[in-house]
């Protein structure tokens, strides 16, 4: 597309920005403006590991098509940082713009022909207008949110309301604000053509949509699932699940009348202790949860194995972050599938849910408490750092009023009195689920020893070969009934029309369902499908098998769920062609274009 | 070692307040070595869980990995047991009593599960005071795997291998008193009578009550040499006070102290009376409590019975605020906020 050309509501704005200045709050007021003014909006927070001082960028994609997922090429760079100048000049689009601060000459280095350069004075005008050292720093972001306000056409009185919203009860704060946004408007308009050839137009593209990050959807939809007790230990990118969960927790656990917390919330002292913690809670009947990221979930293995043989419901929300090892803290990735899946030593399995939305974070982590107290065993909710940390536009949440907690299998005194003898691991139903009691039940029935070591179906330890295998077959059977359990996939297509299939999940939908588009546009039809849930029911082996090639599309480079599938489905390793991104930035569209179309030029294919 | 336990009962075994015989607080049959210390230890649980009329399914016993963890099935088996993973007993347990804060937690563990690979989660759930009694059976080595020395074993204790240990040991108990345990006790698997008022008045204590219990390895540590042996411990024990747990008493109003006894007023109205108290020794004074522990060391001395306690400190519950109403007895009704509060929340977020 020529450059020359005006381009409404598509376009990707970059901040360059030193942490710990304040800049995060001023880059979010832009954001949400654009949200405000009804057009799809996704930002991305790209930042250190590190709380003061190093370069950190946010991004803004703007897309009037509604395209979730980051793309490359930045139309317009806000460099407020000298440090990663060097590097921000050189990642603008040719024809792109260069926003930077004026009060010092830029360097000839920095000069790009193919840029075009917009110089604000910015430092020299805040200690003008404003005394306070802290001020200067703070609204030297306000400002040049006040000049993309101009150069972008973002509707003034947008940023009013927000900001009148922000400083509810500190409105002292607004007319500050207000007053900076206004002298980057002014600047612009006074020393620039206006708008820039890309722009914002107001449209109502949002409808009733929300915006919110993962990690605080988790948060709450564990407050709506009922759960009582978390416990954790804290990791980047998984902090604010719990984080959110607190504050949620402040607002409606506690108790109307005595004023006492309706929640038990323990920072243990480390990944080990916060899922025993989560067992311990479980094993006693109470809904817990954990949340970490690839780092606690390796020191949870241990324990997911003693969850998963003993069978007891767990529930894990995993925020992926790039590994291995401490790995880039900060970055994304969907790098856990496998660990996850088969945590622990032994023979092993693990229920899996891969949301992609807020909303399906919080109506998944819900989910995950009902899937880990039916089948009584670890359901995992993998989720990333990207999902998890960065604002989403998302469908809003919702909670039906009738809807119970599916506690599972638990036996009542009542019920223990009409058994003769009670078996905790006895098959009576014949789906691999067997009956549990919560201590204190009944005074003479129902008590039973919990263990990680082999026993009958008595719950007696025993080293007998038979009873040992019978159990492990019966684990193997509990699985095939959770295929029913599970989340199905979602499938683009009530009717397959293409021999290709791609197959995604998480947040690689949005590029994902971007690149189908472009692909579409190339001639190229595809059908595709999302996956939710591991195990594989019948759904997804359907798919697969009515397709001739299937791309595997995900954020790794081993090629995880690739993996998952041949072991999971016997699936000829042939048939499946892996489409990666793990450079720790979210997938893009375009990588996905550029690797599917380079497997379908191969002679043979 | 394998046997059959007779079935028989005397008929008029006496019965507590519940209406319950002793047979009614044992557990299955111990497969430990015939004369285990930990059996010994098993059988005071019992007795004092009759005696103190307890609901045995209104108890909760936990314990890590190791000979001394497998003990929880050897009583109570009435009650739910949970075996969990090495030296991870603690943050289940943690996890359970945030649940259900209406059930007493006793927590059975090793000097193996305890003082090495648990030494973490040991230390932090005394610093969060959580409401359980926590025994360690500790013979200062690894039975189950053959006798290896574990991390309490004396420097200079030899083990039946003949090595000596090299290595400077963990005093478990006097650990707990540094880290701020509200109730410490020590004691010695062959001193029953010692022993079970020591349980009573843990499981009596509202709040992390610790029992080092010297239980001697009959099969690799019971020989010349060792000091966690038999004979050694007999030979070097010294006790702070004999102990008697005593239930509400209507005619006791007030702590007061008599001759060289003491009683201790609990925080529910019963009593510890403490007889031949040590005159260097005051059992609700840390400090004091610390340098008893440490003078009987300088002496080559075990020093059991009850070293410190708080009777006073507020439990995990108490501190973080929860309500009172067992966590895992609430519902939908009080747990989930309804459509209507979400409608808010999702305004909130456009």
């Amino acid at each position: 597309m020529s450059l020359k050309e005006n381009r409404i509501n598509d376009f990707v704005v970059r901040f360059a920005n030193v942490n710990g200045t304040g800049s995060a709050s001023a880059n979010y007021l832009f954001c949400k403006a654009i949200f405000r003014m009804g057009i799809p909006v996704t930002p991305k927070n790209i930042f250190p590991s590190n709380i003061q001082g190093l370069p950190t960028w946010y991004e803004v994609r703007v897309s009037e098509k509604g395209y979730l997922g980051r793309r490359e090429g930045i139309d317009l760079m806000v460099a407020v940082n000298p440090q990663s100048m060097t590097a921000d000049v050189a990642s603008v689009k040719s024809g792109g713009y260069f926003l930077y601060d004026s009060s010092k000459k830029l360097h000839a280095e920095y000069l790009r022909e193919d840029v075009n350069y917009i110089g604000i004075p910015l430092m020299e005008m805040c200690n003008e207008a404003f005394t306070d050292a802290r001020q200067r720093q703070l609204f030297k972001n306000i400002i040049y949110v006040g000049a993309l306000a101009a150069l972008l056409n973002i509707d003034f009185s947008v940023f009013e309301s927000l900001l009148g919203e922000q400083f509810k009860g500190k409105e002292k704060l607004i007319a500050p604000n207000i007053k900076a946004l206004q002298m980057g408007v002014d600047y612009v308009r006074q020393n620039f053509k206006y708008p820039l050839n890309f722009y914002v137009e107001k449209r109502d593209l949002i409808g009733d949509k929300i915006m919110i990050d993962g990690n605080s959807a988790c948060g709450l939809g564990a407050i709506y699932a009922g759960a009582t007790v978390a416990a954790w230990y804290p990791i980047t990118p998984s902090t604010s699940v719990v984080e959110a969960f607190m504050g949620y927790a402040d607002e409606y656990r506690i108790d109307p009348v005595t004023g006492k917390r309706n929640v038990a919330i323990i920072q243990a002292e480390d990944e080990l202790a916060a899922i025993g913690m989560v067992i311990g809670a479980n094993w006693n009947g109470a809904r817990s949860f954990t949340a970490t990221s690839g780092p606690g979930l390796s020191l949870m293995n241990e324990f997911l194995g003693l969850a998963y043989f003993a069978e007891i419901p767990t529930v894990l929300i995993d925020v992926q972050r790039s590994g291995p090892s401490t790995g880039m803290p900060t970055r994304t990735q969907q790098s856990d599938v496998l660990e996850a899946a088969y945590a622990s030593h032994g023979d092993t399995k693990h229920i899996l849910l891969f949301p992609s939305t807020p909303k399906e974070c919080f109506e998944m982590t819900s989910d995950a408490f009902d899937l880990a107290e039916e089948l009584q065993t670890p359901v995992m909710l993998m989720t990333d750092l990207d999902l998890g940390m960065n604002d989403h536009v998302s469908e809003p949440f919702e909670w039906d009023i009738n809807k119970e907690y599916k506690r599972g299998k638990v036996l009542s005194a009542t019920a223990l009195d009409k058994i003769e003898k009670f078996g905790r691991y006895l098959d009576v139903d014949g789906d691999g689920i067997t009956y549990r009691t919560y201590p204190g039940t009944h005074p003479s029935k129902g008590s039973f020893f919990t263990r990680g070591t082999s026993r009958d179906e008595y719950a007696v330890y025993t080293e007998s070969s038979d009873a040992y295998k019978r159990n492990m077959d019966r684990l193997m059977k509990k699985w095939e009934t959770a295929k029913d359990y599970v989340n199905a996939p979602q499938l683009y297509q009530e009717k397959n029309i293409s021999k290709i299939g791609l197959i995604f999940f998480g947040t690689s939908q949005f590029s994902s369902e971007e690149a189908m588009d472009i692909l579409r546009s190339q001639n190229i039809q595809t059908d595709a499908m999302r996956l939710k849930a591991f195990p594989f029911n019948r759904a997804v082996e359907d798919f697969i098998n009515a397709h001739e090639q299937i791309f595997v599309i995900e954020q790794n480079r081993d090629a995880q769920m690739r993996s998952l599938i041949m072991i999971e489905l016997g699936i000829n390793a042939d048939k499946l062609f892996s489409v990666l991104n793990y450079d720790g930035m979210p997938i893009t569209a375009d990588q996905i274009t550029r690797q599917i179309t380079s497997h379908l030029n191969l002679p043979n294919n | 070692m394998t046997y059959i336990r007779p079935k028989f009962r005397h008929p008029e075994l006496p019965k507590n307040k519940l209406g319950y015989t002793i047979s009614y607080y044992e557990g299955a049959l111990s497969t430990l070595c015939a004369g285990c210390g930990h059996d010994s230890i098993s059988a005071g649980i019992v007795q004092a869980a009759y005696e103190m009329n307890i609901e045995p399914h209104k108890l909760a016993k936990l314990s890590g990995i190791g000979c001394s963890s497998k003990t929880p099935a050897y009583f109570l088996s009435n009650s739910h047991g949970f075996n969990s993973v090495h030296g991870r007993m603690p943050s289940v347990a943690t996890g359970a009593n945030m649940a259900n804060r209406d059930l007493i937690y006793f927590g059975v563990s090793g000097d193996g599960d305890s003082a090495s690979i648990g030494m973490g989660q040991f230390v932090h759930v005394i610093r969060r005071n959580l409401n359980m009694v926590y025994i360690v059976m500790n013979n200062g080595c690894y039975g189950l795997t053959k006798g290896q020395d574990s991390a309490t074993a004396d420097r200079g204790s030899k083990n039946k291998s003949g090595n000596v240990n090299l290595f400077q040991s963990i005093d478990l108990a006097s650990l707990a008193i540094e880290l701020g345990a509200t109730f410490v006790a020590q004691s010695f698997s062959g001193d029953k009578t010692q022993l079970v008022p020591l349980i009573k008045a843990a499981m009596n204590h509202p709040g992390f009550a610790f029992i080092n219990v010297i239980s001697p390895c009959v099969t690799f540590n019971n020989n010349v040499g060792s000091t966690k042996s038999y004979d050694f411990v007999r030979e070097h024990v010294e006790a702070t006070a004999t102990i008697d747990f005593v239930p509400m008493m209507s005619e006791i109003k007030a702590e007061y102290t008599e001759g060289d006894s003491k009683m201790v007023k609990l925080h529910d109205g019963t009593y510890l009376k403490l007889h031949k108290l040590s005159q260097e020794w005051d059992p609700l004074n840390r400090l004091s409590a610390m340098n008893a522990v440490h003078n009987a060391r300088e002496k080559d001395e075990i020093l059991t019975g009850l070293l410190y306690m708080d009777p006073d400190s507020g439990d995990l519950h108490e501190m973080i605020q929860t309500s009172d109403r067992p966590l895992n007895t609430l519902t939908e009704k009080e747990l989930c906020p309804g459509p209507e509060v979400l409608k808010n929340i999702n305004a909130d977020l456009r």
